[in-house]
């Protein structure tokens, strides 16, 4: 399902070519992060609102096999179809089904990150199906044939100007018109039109609740709910995570959500499925794809509490300067980073390492996830699994070797500072990436600890 | 073995020990005034207007709706044959006016359900939204609105927090996505 032929760092390379952009990327996103900030100071008791929801989440996780069939009884007595999902290609092949059953030929979708991690779209146009993406943002990275770089900001990585160029070329709009108002409006001429047209709508889910079989869907723009209540046909798609046990506790969840996400107080829209509209049917696909497993490694299984905020994305200084496309997988950034090795741990052996493991994700996170914790705990089963790149198994050796024996490590540290001073070009050269932006610091004359014993016996003798 | 007896036999297997749920008392500390509900959800780009009669509804009407061909009331008992025609038929509406249940002053959000709206599609697909709140039903948080919202009664609910928007172009804010395009909230005694 992965068919990338690169990583992260080289990807990375490239959405660095582009200096200026790369910087307002960095400098928007940390904007938004700051308005999180602000969010989350003016409410009070913040800091007991995220344990209460880490607690809750683990909670659900140890009691997940109970709450899914509790929320499946709820479902079927509610009166939607309910269908289970071991993997990705089985969740396409569920959706196709409904879909073929009901000659349905254009479906309108609103933000699922489920269905991007399992390729929906392209199984479904594979099959005479065409799919419109109805998020703003999700349109436009469609449009341009690309998948969303960031889980809430799906196209943060595109300047207004090649909008407006997409948007000339596919929906008309005159040549040059970049005016965020204005594409908005003619967006929303253009997926009205969808919306009316639609035999059938897919949205995600964020949270579902097991004591009342309904699911809460999240957005500002409408989406979800223009798609859902005037098809005939409304499939929702769930990754078995999102169980939470009663109605009381999304209230914790919504206060958390989009503060944390965009520093608004709540989504415009939080939309409370129950029972289909008389006359439609609602299907509830129920996906595993990795998850159980996950749920079984006990170093990474609190990936699961999850609420896909983007919160460790908009703070990470690595995310913020690669861009989301450079993970080459549906979920970016750190989160992305953890859950993405238990898809698939070789081709998603580099992410990991894509972190300074500053810890600014843990620190956002609103189910205070530990992620940095995670993203470190990976690259030591990633590297005894013999999966990271040859150069990082040969330097991880090395540096085992001489940090494991006193004597090697001054050996190595005084040859070192020797070789700094008397042949720089050997470490700033352009095989070393970690000199790629960076000035070459000034070789001390003296290690630490030889620093230490004399300044130790000129005081003694002082 | 069907995919939903492997997923849940891999779950029971690999799930962790049991803990306990959280208390959720003592979460919330926040103002529940009318004033704070008004300040919160202007932010949201939401109009607020105190009305006490008829004449002030209409008169708050007439100030910031003024061009409205189609209006529907889902409050009416007269006017009601809209309610059982096809959905779509309502794309043409300028305004529809819907009772909200809660409103909750720390996020500007009002509840209503399909008993209110009468259709789902209504407070979504018209082209600006009115609803209609009572002073005294202003909660604090979300925890007291679940408190009071209690069991679902019905096959739909929403918390609607101004008018539907979207920042996706280069993070500029722009009111009027997909639903209204914008919220008026008339708040009576």
């Amino acid at each position: 399902m992965n068919s990338h032929t690169t990583d992260h760092a080289t990807l990375a390379d490239k959405f660095n070519e582009n200096e200026p952009r790369v910087n307002w990327h960095d400098e928007t996103l940390w904007w938004v992060r700051k308005k999180r900030d602000r969010m989350a100071w003016s409410v009070s008791g913040w800091e007991k609102l995220r344990e209460a929801a880490s607690d809750i989440k683990r909670h659900v996780l140890g009691n997940l096999h109970d709450y899914l069939v509790q929320f499946e009884q709820q479902a079927i007595k509610n009166g939607a179809i309910v269908h289970w999902a071991a993997d990705a290609a089985e969740h396409n092949k569920i959706v196709l089904e409904i879909l073929q059953q009901h000659q349905v030929k254009r479906m309108v979708k609103s933000k699922s990150m489920l269905t991007e991690e399992c390729h929906l779209n392209p199984h479904l146009e594979a099959n005479g199906i065409d799919v419109i993406d109805t998020d703003l943002g999700e349109r436009i990275v469609q449009l341009a044939k690309e998948p969303p770089s960031h889980i809430v900001l799906p196209c943060i990585h595109k300047k207004k100007e090649e909008i407006g160029e997409l948007f000339h070329e596919h929906l008309g709009t005159p040549a040059g018109n970049a005016d965020p108002q204005f594409l908005t409006a003619a967006a929303r001429q253009h997926l009205r039109q969808e919306f009316l047209q639609a035999d059938a709508a897919i949205t995600g889910v964020n949270f579902a609740v097991a004591e009342t079989g309904e699911m809460v869907v999240c957005t500002n723009e409408g989406n979800a709910d223009m798609g859902a209540h005037l098809a005939k046909v409304h499939i929702a798609c769930m990754g078995i995570e999102k169980i939470i046990p009663k109605r009381k506790h999304l209230g914790v969840f919504l206060r958390l959500l989009a503060r944390s996400a965009t520093g608004q107080p709540i989504t415009t829209y939080s939309s409370h499925f129950r029972q289909p509209n008389p006359g439609q049917e609602l299907h509830i696909v129920l996906v595993d794809n990795g998850r159980s497993r996950q749920l079984g490694r006990e170093d990474f299984r609190n990936s699961l509490k999850c609420i896909r905020c983007g919160a460790c994305m908009n703070t990470c200084p690595v995310y913020r300067r690669s861009g989301g496309h450079s993970y080459h997988t549906a979920v970016a950034g750190p989160i992305g980073s953890i859950l993405a090795p238990n898809l698939d741990m070789k081709d998603f052996a580099d992410l990991p390492f894509a972190s300074t493991l500053c810890g600014s994700c843990s620190n956002v996170c609103p189910v205070k996830i530990d992620i940095h914790q995670q993203l470190y705990k990976w690259r030591q089963v990633i590297v005894q699994e013999g999966y990271a790149t040859s150069g990082k198994k040969m330097s991880m050796k090395m540096m085992t070797s001489v940090l494991s024996s006193p004597a090697t490590y001054r050996t190595a540290g005084k040859m070192g500072r020797w070789v700094l001073r008397a042949f720089p070009g050997m470490v700033n050269n352009r095989m070393n990436p970690w000199y790629k932006q960076r000035e070459m610091p000034a070789p001390p004359k003296v290690s630490f600890s030889e620093w230490y014993a004399k300044n130790k016996k000129d005081e003694q003798q002082g | 073995m069907s995919s939903r007896d492997k997923i849940l036999q891999a779950v029971k297997n690999n799930q962790p020990e049991h803990t306990m749920l959280p208390s959720l008392e003592g979460l919330s500390d926040m103002p529940d005034t009318f004033e704070d509900y008004k300040k919160v959800v202007e932010g949201l780009g939401a109009i607020v207007e105190e009305i006490n009669s008829e004449a002030d509804e209409l008169a708050a009407l007439d100030k910031h709706l003024p061009d409205r061909l189609r209006i529907i009331d889902a409050r009416s008992s007269i006017q009601r044959e809209w309610i059982n025609e096809d959905p779509h038929t309502l794309e043409d509406v300028d305004v529809a006016l819907v009772e909200g249940q809660w409103a909750v002053a720390e996020n500007g959000a009002v509840w209503l359900t399909e008993k209110e709206m009468q259709v789902r599609a209504l407070p979504f697909i018209c082209q600006h939204l009115v609803l209609i709140i009572s002073r005294e039903r202003i909660l604090a948080t979300m925890h007291e609105a679940y408190e009071k919202i209690g069991s679902p009664e019905n096959g739909f609910g929403v918390f609607i927090a101004g008018p539907s928007k979207t920042a996706d172009i280069e993070q500029s804010l722009v009111l009027g996505a997909h639903g209204a395009k914008s919220l008026l909230v008339l708040v009576k005694p």
